[in-house]
């Protein structure tokens, strides 16, 4: 290949920031405003540590796959 | 993909998506457009559009390498296999992949890479001639774009009964997001978006083993539970029950395990279907592409954290018995092929739901997008360049390829809307499509290790390995009887069967091909040079250091399966 695309690993930490804030935005509403009918196990929030955990991995991969870094 | 038809039998879960789920699905079909667009930039020879421009790293081939086999009829069939035959499934992860995926890396890989063949057809026109090519061509693109209209049918049908959603809308939105980022780039976009699916898939599922082993206390927790829940049954061994065909739930015997399922399928499927091979033969060197093959075989090895665990944590903590399809329709029922999404449903709430669901159509679309771009290099390579035009320039066949993305979306479409009409065409294809490429298996392995085997053996070896197949099929479907006779026992189930018909159809290949080969002139070995083992120089590995020598990763692999296998033994 002789020109070079921005890697997968760059769009793929755009997609876990992302989906990692929504998940985690998500949680917190919920944790405050508790739906009628919860899931099993929702004393745990795992939605926080989940969300949490992906926008943190997607924000790593942003940093290390940045376009203009990889330059 | 046999568990395909039996999952498409019933299922009536609804899960209510909310907003926040909704966005987490659109983003992702913006995402794999935008992505096919922007990848169309890179994508003007053939060797970009076909084979990814041969540019690939070893992670990214090992990931969709991957990640093409690991659809979500794959995963929600063996999770609900799980729960009616227990961890007794994980075969299909472990004995029925490592080896073959090992022996891919370190056996055969050499000889695809080393003769700088576009696909595997294409190998057996090297090593055979145009009659052994042919065959395996035209079957291949006519199963490839059948199994791509079921796959597509299959999601429909899902997406139906557990979201609600319209059959036709799925198809066609789905359809026409593949045909668009395929048609635009090619393997290479097809590549991207399978490597994308894989961390869906692992994030968008592993909340279910997360949380169900916290809500179980554990391991230990969990099999008191299920031993609780059912008791006198044993869910929790992978061989101790094999020692005879009654003794485990599935009517297998270990013999059907190892020689059937662990040798017929699963070398015919990892080292010859060109759905796979295709991803690793798109790495930069072989080196890259072997050590992409091992990565795969790790995170295949890995799968059943979140496909068997999910089936076991469903017998232990789902307060009610999930039933059998012929049962399904009764009132509160919920059967097997639920496991899966109702374990989703108890777990996952607004957002991480739509994670999950989300995981579940980039498995659908990343299954139809590897079809698609296998059928099209063996349309374009291995059909219409050698049979119906031979001299025309790269850019013509890049057009064709294009042009035969659309088109292998469209039939894929029309096939779908056949099985909808025929459901019984899907089990039929079932049977076709797995047992196309065990004969396959043979004829190529015995290619590249025997220098002996004739073009005329490659030939009638895999029509033999084919009609074998076929022929046992209709035995047992027309005097169910034969049963015993091809399985070994009147009480095999399905997967049993399937096992045992691998395994004649593998020993028909392979004697038909001796004897041929016994009778018929060789190739003259100079034409054999680069296929054949013997014939083909080594790859020198001396300059690289131990830990960047495949063999060494391989080995690890290896151990960790054997471990595995002793673990749950």
């Amino acid at each position: 290949m002789k020109q070079h695309f921005i890697p997968i690993w760059f769009f793929i930490g755009s997609l876990l920031a992302f989906y990692g804030v929504l998940v985690l935005a998500s949680a917190i509403y919920e944790m405050f405003v508790p739906p009628a009918h919860p899931v099993a196990m929702s004393g745990l929030h795992i939605g926080i540590w989940w969300g949490g955990g992906m926008l943190m991995l997607g924000l790593l991969y942003l940093l290390r796959f940045w376009p203009k870094r990889m330059k | 993909m046999m568990l395909a038809a039996w999952f498409l039998q019933a299922t009536n879960t609804r899960l209510s998506l909310g907003p926040i789920d909704l966005t987490i699905i659109v983003v992702y079909f913006a995402l794999v457009l935008g992505l096919g667009f922007y990848l169309k930039k890179f994508t003007h020879t053939g060797e970009e559009f076909f084979m990814a421009g041969r540019d690939m790293t070893a992670s990214i081939a090992g990931l969709s390498f991957i990640s093409a086999n690991l659809g979500s009829l794959e995963m929600m069939g063996y999770a609900a296999a799980t729960y009616q035959y227990g961890i007794l499934v994980a075969h299909a992860y472990w004995i029925a992949a490592i080896p073959a995926i090992l022996f891919l890396a370190l056996v055969m890989l050499p000889f695809y890479y080393i003769c700088k063949t576009h696909s595997v057809p294409g190998y057996l026109k090297l090593r055979y001639g145009e009659g052994a090519r042919s065959l395996s061509a035209i079957s291949f693109a006519v199963m490839t774009i059948l199994m791509s209209g079921i796959n597509m049918y299959s999601m429909a049908i899902i997406m139906k009964v557990i979201l609600g959603w319209d059959i036709h809308f799925s198809i066609w939105v789905s359809s026409l997001t593949v045909a668009l980022y395929v048609t635009a780039g090619g393997l290479l976009s097809a590549i991207f978006n399978e490597v994308l699916q894989f961390f869906l898939i692992w994030i968008g599922c592993g909340v279910i083993p997360v949380v169900g082993l916290i809500e179980t206390g554990g391991w230990a927790g969990m099999v008191h539970r299920i031993q609780t829940n059912f008791p006198g049954q044993d869910f929790i061994h992978m061989w101790r029950t094999t020692g005879s065909f009654t003794g485990n739930p599935m009517g297998v015997h270990w013999t059907g395990i190892v020689f059937g399922w662990g040798l017929a399928i699963s070398f015919g499927y990892w080292t010859t279907d060109f759905l796979v091979v295709q991803r690793v033969m798109a790495a930069k060197d072989l080196r890259s592409a072997q050590l992409g093959t091992i990565i795969g075989g790790f995170f295949k090895m890995m799968v059943p954290l979140i496909v068997i665990l999910p089936g076991l944590l469903a017998l232990a903590v789902l307060p009610f018995h999930l039933v059998p399809e012929s049962q399904g329709n009764l009132p509160g029922a919920h059967t097997f092929n639920e496991a899966l999404p109702l374990m989703l449903a108890r777990y996952c709430g607004p957002g991480l739901l739509g994670l999950g669901v989300t995981a579940l159509v980039a498995g659908f679309m990343s299954g139809m997008a590897g079809n698609v771009t296998a059928f099209t290099t063996v349309w374009t390579y291995d059909i219409y360049k050698p049979l119906l035009r031979k001299n025309a320039s790269d850019a013509h066949y890049v057009a064709m390829g294009r042009w035969c993305s659309l088109v292998g979306v469209f039939v894929s479409i029309g096939t779908a809307y056949l099985v909808m009409n025929f459901s019984s065409i899907i089990v039929y294809a079932q049977a076709v499509f797995v047992f196309f490429i065990v004969p396959m298996f043979g004829t190529v392995i015995l290619g590249m290790l025997w220098k002996r085997t004739t073009p005329a053996a490659g030939f009638w070896g895999l029509l033999a390995g084919i009609l074998t197949s076929f022929g046992l099929w209709s035995w047992v479907k027309l005097d169910p009887s034969a049963l015993q006779l091809v399985a070994f026992s009147e009480h095999a189930k399905d997967m049993a069967e399937n096992v045992y018909r691998a395994m004649w159809t593998l020993i028909a290949n392979v004697l038909v091909t001796v004897v041929v080969s016994l009778f018929t002139k060789p190739k003259p070995q100079g034409e054999l040079r680069g296929l054949v083992y013997g014939l083909t120089d080594r790859v020198a590995e001396g300059h690289f250091s131990f830990f960047q020598r495949p063999i060494v990763w391989a080995a690890a692999v290896a151990l960790a399966f054997v471990a595995l296998n002793i673990l749950f033994w």
